[in-house]
């Protein structure tokens, strides 16, 4: 039994809670479920983002973050976790939160650039001196090279990689996404594109299969593992993967220990952002969700975007980083494959491309 | 009828069943519905896909070659813990729980580096060799030996499936070492002492009269082993290559449907995992039994 007097003080706590989140409901916190490599980025982001929407409305907001990989966290989302805002690492984990009816149709138009606010693209990484002389794609083919990526089938990062090969090999069309007309350009190539004779290129299969039968000899479940393998482990003597990931492994273990080498060209990786629409409408966080992702795409945004190794959309702050960030001919997965839903069916679904290399060396 | 020792026997048998239902039960009757969801042509076609086959038989090789190892180790372990007295006995005692303890991808990863080409065991040959040389020249005689003449010694298992069966003979030990324990502590040596007077030689004792005690413990623990290693996951993909159809354990495969989105698919290699769990778990409780009754008979 709980006595009177205290039964009283208890409602009055109660009370004065209830009242207390009434009085603050100004404090916001919203989630942003992102994918592997972006911990460092949206940390920054964040911090700097609370700072504006205090000044402007006076509330004050925090932005927490979950990392993982790409399919896992839209996975999460899809399967209850209250994400205001998805980060991810291509495009079709945010449809998949859509067919899940979570997000609207239509959101790549609802923030400029595909809603992607910065781009990257994949590179190599190799030991000190570049021992093996590996230079472009084709070296990958020789027989004493050993290549480390993650899965395609777990990794959203590894799926770029594998359309970098092959449109690489397929001889895709490149642009000059550095200056503001080569932008233009590819916009009209995409228009154009049809058919996507990269698909049928018989070539072009052979020699991603053999790369990934022959020369792959361990696939770890996601981007950050591949890097711990190639870095840490020393298996291997090249790691494809995220730009962004080759410049946190060569910081973070040393420049004296690895060189990172651009091919002559390679994809334009375009992660992708989304309002997560039922949970911002459920929880009212709608207009600070849509504030924080538009936030990405302002100067002072795309600056930090742009010292953390991703490239960022606005061609002054790419320009400023250009020493990192080389220019290189890029080709668009839209303009090469028609888009993620038919890349995705085509190489990574049950069945695909990807899973038929191991049907036959079986 | 047997003897009612706990009073309430419909109370708690009532709260048992009730446990079990919503701590096992529900949670496997929504396992098999979510594959339920696909049809049975869909069902057969991806549990035939050559590169889950592979995993499955990969997954209770590597399984069942660690329960065996901790079959026999394992028994040792108890063996020398519980009839011998040494130094430090008890630090080793505590240590079997280790790996209880562990989280197993620190493990994993712990054993990965370990045997890494140039780590301490997986490079341990060209260590010793490089050592000695260091050593010899020091005294002027030269670098005595080629840098590869010892490695045989050498364990570079990272990457290769005894990788894996190392992993999981270190997460099974404890199963069958704590099992076996307590009946041996709790065994009589009178009986050991009643046999030698009848005239058994120590192999005669220690298979007619203290093995048929301790083997259903002995039994227990092995399947135990045996189905903490199929299950395990976050220990083998740290060491193990991954590569689809030949190093691929079966729950990488459920994990690598589910990020694709294809629950009803990961269900289904996670019912079959199970389906052959279930089966092996029955026939060695069934061997078992049958040794007991022919061993009584015997």
């Amino acid at each position: 039994m709980i006595p009177v007097v205290s039964r009283r003080i208890f409602a009055a706590i109660g009370l004065a809670a209830l009242l207390g989140s009434a009085a603050s409901a100004a404090d916001l916190r919203l989630l942003n479920v992102s994918y592997d490599p972006t911990r460092e980025l949206y940390a920054a982001i964040g911090q700097a983002f609370a700072v504006k929407w205090k000044a402007e409305t006076g509330d004050t907001v925090k932005v927490d973050l979950s990392n993982g990989g790409s399919g896992k966290q839209a996975r999460s989302v899809i399967d209850g976790l209250n994400a205001d805002v998805v980060t991810l690492a291509l495009g079709w984990d945010v449809t998949a939160i859509e067919k899940a009816g979570l997000i609207n149709p239509g959101w790549q138009g609802k923030f400029p650039n595909n809603a992607s606010p910065y781009t990257s693209t994949i590179a190599f990484l190799v030991r000190k001196g570049n021992p093996k002389g590996i230079k472009d794609w084709s070296d990958l083919l020789r027989p004493d090279v050993q290549v480390i990526t993650a899965n395609p089938k777990t990794s959203g990062g590894a799926r770029w990689v594998f359309l970098a090969l092959w449109g690489a090999f397929a001889n895709a069309g490149t642009h000059d996404f550095s200056t503001v007309a080569g932008q233009a350009e590819a916009k009209t190539a995409i228009g154009a594109a049809k058919d996507f004779p990269a698909y049928n290129d018989a070539a072009t299969r052979g020699k991603v299969a053999e790369i990934f039968n022959k020369h792959v000899p361990v696939l770890d479940t996601g981007a950050r593992g591949a890097t711990v393998t190639f870095a840490q482990k020393q298996i291997g003597d090249v790691l494809l993967n995220w730009e962004n990931e080759l410049w946190l492994a060569r910081d973070e273990f040393g420049p004296e220990k690895f060189d990172i080498v651009y091919p002559k060209k390679s994809i334009l990786a375009e992660p992708p952002v989304a309002v997560v629409d039922k949970v911002v409408d459920q929880r009212g966080t709608r207009k600070a969700a849509e504030a924080y992702l538009s936030y990405l795409y302002t100067p002072e945004a795309q600056d930090v975007i742009g010292q953390l190794h991703y490239r960022p959309r606005d061609v002054a702050a790419l320009n400023k980083y250009s020493a990192e960030l080389p220019k290189i001919p890029l080709f668009t997965i839209d303009e090469t494959f028609g888009g993620w839903p038919k890349a995705q069916t085509t190489f990574f679904a049950d069945g695909g491309v990807f899973d038929q290399f191991y049907k036959q060396t079986n | 009828m047997s003897r009612r020792v706990i009073p309430g026997f419909p109370l708690t048998v009532g709260y048992t069943l009730f446990y079990l239902s919503a701590l096992v039960l529900l949670p496997l009757a929504a396992l098999a519905l979510k594959a339920g969801q696909m049809s049975a042509a869909e069902f057969w076609r991806v549990i035939t896909d050559p590169v889950v086959t592979s995993s499955l038989r990969l997954t209770f090789a590597v399984s069942t070659a660690a329960a065996l190892v901790n079959a026999i180790f394992g028994l040792i372990v108890a063996w020398v813990l519980v009839r011998y007295d040494f130094p430090f006995r008890r630090l080793f005692d505590a240590i079997i729980d280790f790996p209880f303890a562990l989280p197993t991808a620190v493990a994993g990863l712990t054993f990965a580096n370990l045997f890494l080409k140039d780590g301490w065991l997986g490079g341990l040959g060209g260590h010793i060799a490089a050592g000695i040389n260091a050593l010899t020249e020091k005294l002027g005689l030269g670098a005595l030996l080629p840098a590869d003449a010892l490695n045989w010694l050498s364990f570079p298992y990272t990457g290769e499936t005894a990788g894996i069966v190392i992993v999981l003979i270190f997460v099974g030990l404890p199963f069958v070492v704590r099992t076996v324990q307590p009946v041996l502590l709790e065994w009589d040596p009178e009986y050991e002492t009643a046999a030698r007077s009848l005239g058994a030689d120590p192999a005669t004792i220690f298979r007619r009269v203290i093995f048929p005690a301790i083997l259903p413990a002995w039994v227990s623990g092995v399947a135990l082993s045996l189905a903490r290693s199929v299950g395990e996951y976050g220990s083998v993909i740290f060491i193990a290559a991954n590569i689809p159809g030949k190093s691929q354990i079966a729950p990488l495969q459920i994990v690598t449907r589910l990020d694709d989105f294809q629950y009803a698919q990961a269900a289904a290699i996670g019912v079959v995992l199970l389906a052959i769990s279930l089966l092996i778990l029955l026939a060695i409780n069934g061997l078992e039994s049958f040794s007991r009754r022919h061993e009584r008979a015997a």
